[in-house]
């Protein structure tokens, strides 16, 4: 038997010696690997970590690929803080680009840029009606949100699958399942740099993330809603004897996460997609739940989570371009990386017992 | 305490000792051999051994194999149709690819905005529709297997009930079933085809599901527009027949497969290369309709067909007939007169469908059950 025992007090060194070795015990195993499957382990990990420095528009690349992932993460991150699990992020995000795609696409002709608020706030009360479904399942019924919003994730995945095949097909797309593509005042613009022009895809929205993690670490510290949020999630007992509504706020991070989630959807396919097609999230809803831990649920905390996830991702490709490594064994190693990570992480909260089980 | 220090010592200057011993030991890579063409490929999934992808993937090795060292290959994979295909196709154009294959429907928008950013990289977008000054399209006659596929289903069913699996509704896919139920009537006017749309490429779940459901309604031999050897494999299981897609599968099948329809990419990589390496690349061989500038079939060799198999010598001789017959022109799959499973007409006698009606299919031959969704 194993027991995980919380410890009394969280060791100062420990917090920095935690991630360290977290890593090094990474490189260490990623070293071993990729010597032992024959490829140059120094070039693989500099494929992985750095090459997606290398050039600036390959830190672009990255910000373009983790912004899906902070805004959902930091969603999550109110969820998971008061013990309300949900896991249903990518539906919510699915639901959101798709009452903004809806409305985008009622308005045909519009070119102006404000439209966007209007797309955006679809994209929110989306995500967040999507989560409202677990939220008051769970409060008046008591049914468990984990299943409830999972099981939405393939809900929401036909429901599109259905409209762009159906209401909402482009007539002239050959029968393929598109949409038409949005008007211009629904997309969100590449942003251009004085002499250099573009940098790959780095879009507006990103502007989004830096305005939300501010004002997410505002609301978690520094507001009574972001208090009772902490309480209910560290010390439950405490709150119900606070007279803590506990459904009103199980009901309030449901539909901010779901908004948020929302949000997220309606930027990724206003900036880089442009039209509704029957896939839009690649799983972000799902990676964003390990971005919400690996930041150890505070804002600042997963907007580098979000990063390190993206710059993975991006380096697995590279190595992938340049030497041929096939996405299985790079996709091994970010297992690696993640397990190490988040071990050290509990292992800094939990001291480990093991005792003789008894059955 | 005491342990996990050493632990960590340990581990950190071995570690370190070793990146140094690498970097040491590091050969130079010989930068750019200045002669080899550089060629990307992006793929929608992982090749594993067998589908669309993997035939992608022995295209590839065929072009390694016919250049040699003149020719340097990239590929990625998993890469989903949307953003990150963007990405890709821009870091394999920046990384110096001069040509760049992209294989799958979905890659069309991307491979255009990244063809506008690099006018001097070619682009060969697989099976699209959309082209540019330096992006063309390329594409496989998949229907005419499927008339031979029709043919051998005609002779081989018992019970007259065949069981389709589509992918999408759309042209690529109802032209196969179309072709398929030409070439069932030829030979078998009794004999109908009953579809059933799994609505993903590839799905082996569902793809096994729908194989039960035909063969639970009678069916005894299946056909399929979707990519997974799952039909086949739930076909060997319950004693009917079935053929293979993209690629040869009767190792997962060796009772049930008939034949494979095969894709074979790696004449075409091979030619668009060689057109590049001699400054002759363009946009403009082939019929420049939607369909593609180069759309080939069984008389290209980019459609070959596997060995006939689990069938009797008459009717693997027939369709050897049939094959050579669309070899050779003297089968017109599409020759009026054509009416569709209402009884409308399509085309009187004396005449045939275009390429460009076959993109325009939005109906059921004589022969095919229910109607087209949507």
């Amino acid at each position: 038997m194993i027991t995980f025992i919380p410890r009394d007090k969280v060791s100062k060194n420990w917090l920095i010696i935690a991630p360290i070795l977290s890593i090094v015990f990474t490189i260490f195993f990623g070293l071993l690997i990729f010597t032992f499957l024959g490829y140059n382990p120094v070039e693989t990990l500099y494929q992985i970590f750095v090459s997606p420095f290398s050039r600036i528009d390959r830190i672009s690349d990255i910000l373009v690929k983790a912004c899906p992932l902070i805004i959902i993460g930091t969603g999550l991150m109110l969820c998971f803080k008061s013990n309300v699990w949900n896991i249903g992020a990518e539906g919510q995000f699915i639901m959101g680009a798709l009452l903004a795609g809806f409305i985008a696409l009622s308005f045909p002709n519009i070119e102006t840029k404000f439209f966007l608020l209007i797309t955006i706030i679809a994209g929110f009360v989306g995500g967040a009606l999507w989560a409202f479904i677990p939220a008051i399942l769970k409060t008046k019924l008591n049914v468990n949100e984990i299943l409830v919003s999972l099981m939405l994730v393939y809900v929401a995945m036909l429901f599109i699958d259905f409209i762009v095949r159906g209401p909402l097909r482009d007539p002239m797309s050959f029968g393929f399942p598109l949409s038409k593509p949005y008007p211009e005042g629904a997309l969100i613009n590449k942003i251009p740099f004085p002499g250099i022009g573009f940098l790959g895809q780095l879009h507006y929205g990103i502007f989004f993330v830096f305005l939300l993690i501010p004002l997410s670490w505002i609301f978690v510290n520094k507001t009574l809603s972001g208090f009772k949020i902490n309480v209910l999630g560290s010390a439950p007992q405490a709150a119900k004897f606070a007279g803590f509504k506990q459904d009103s706020i199980t009901i309030t991070v449901l539909l901010l996460s779901g908004g948020l989630a929302g949000v997220a959807g309606v930027i990724e396919v206003s900036a880089n997609i442009g039209q509704l097609q029957p896939e839009v999230s690649f799983g972000y809803g799902f990676t964003a739940i390990i971005v919400a831990f690996l930041g150890r649920l505070n804002p600042v905390g997963i907007l580098f989570a979000g990063i390190i996830i993206a710059t993975v991702k991006l380096g697995a490709d590279n190595a992938q371009m340049t030497m041929g490594i096939p996405k299985v064994v790079t996709g091994l190693f970010e297992g690696i990386l993640l397990f190490f990570l988040l071990t050290g992480e509990t292992l800094q909260k939990y001291k480990v017992k093991w005792s003789k089980g008894k059955k | 305490m005491r342990n996990i220090i050493i632990i960590i010592g340990v581990l950190v200057i071995g570690t370190v000792g070793y990146l140094f011993y690498q970097d040491k030991a590091k050969v130079p890579v010989a930068d750019k051999e200045s002669s080899a063409t550089k060629v990307g490929f992006v793929y929608l999934t992982t090749p594993g051994d067998h589908g669309w992808t993997y035939a992608h993937e022995l295209g590839k090795q065929m072009v390694e194999k016919h250049f040699g060292n003149d020719v340097k290959t990239s590929i990625v994979e998993n890469v989903p149709e949307g953003p990150d295909a963007t990405r890709v196709i821009r870091e394999l154009a920046n990384q110096g690819n001069e040509i760049i294959f992209t294989t799958s429907f979905g890659y069309m928008d991307p491979t255009l905005k990244v063809a506008k950013e690099f006018p001097d990289v070619k682009f060969e977008h697989i099976t699209g529709y959309k082209r540019s000054s330096n992006v063309a399209t390329g594409n496989i006659r998949f229907y005419e297997g499927r008339y031979i596929q029709g043919v051998v289903a005609g002779l081989m069913t018992k019970t007259n009930k065949i069981g389709y699996i589509g992918a999408y509704p759309i042209a690529e896919v109802i032209m196969g079933i179309n072709a398929f139920a030409q070439g069932l009537r030829s030979v078998n006017k009794d004999a109908t085809i009953s579809v059933i749309w799994a609505n993903t490429w590839y799905d082996p779940v569902k793809e096994a599901d729908a194989a039960k459901v035909h063969i639970a309604e009678g069916a005894d031999v299946l056909a399929q527009h979707t990519d997974s050897p799952a039909m086949l494999q739930i076909a060997e299981k319950e004693g009917a027949l079935g053929f293979g897609q993209s690629t040869d599968m009767s190792a997962f099948a060796p009772k049930a497969q008939l034949f494979a329809s095969i894709n074979n990419w790696g004449p075409y990589y091979i030619k668009k290369i060689e057109a590049l390496r001699n400054g002759k690349w363009s946009t403009g061989d082939g019929p420049d309709h939607w369909a593609g500038n180069v759309w080939g079939g069984l008389k290209s060799d980019m459609l070959l067909i596997s060995k006939f198999q689990n069938m009797p010598d008459n009717v693997a001789k027939k369709a050897q007939e049939t094959l050579d017959g669309l070899k050779n022109g003297s089968i017109n799959i599409f020759a009026g007169p054509l009416v569709d499973n209402t009884g409308k007409e399509i085309i009187p006698a004396g005449k045939s469908l275009d390429d460009g009606a076959l993109w325009g299919m939005n109906y059921y031959l004589q022969g095919v059950d229910g109607k087209v969704p949507g």
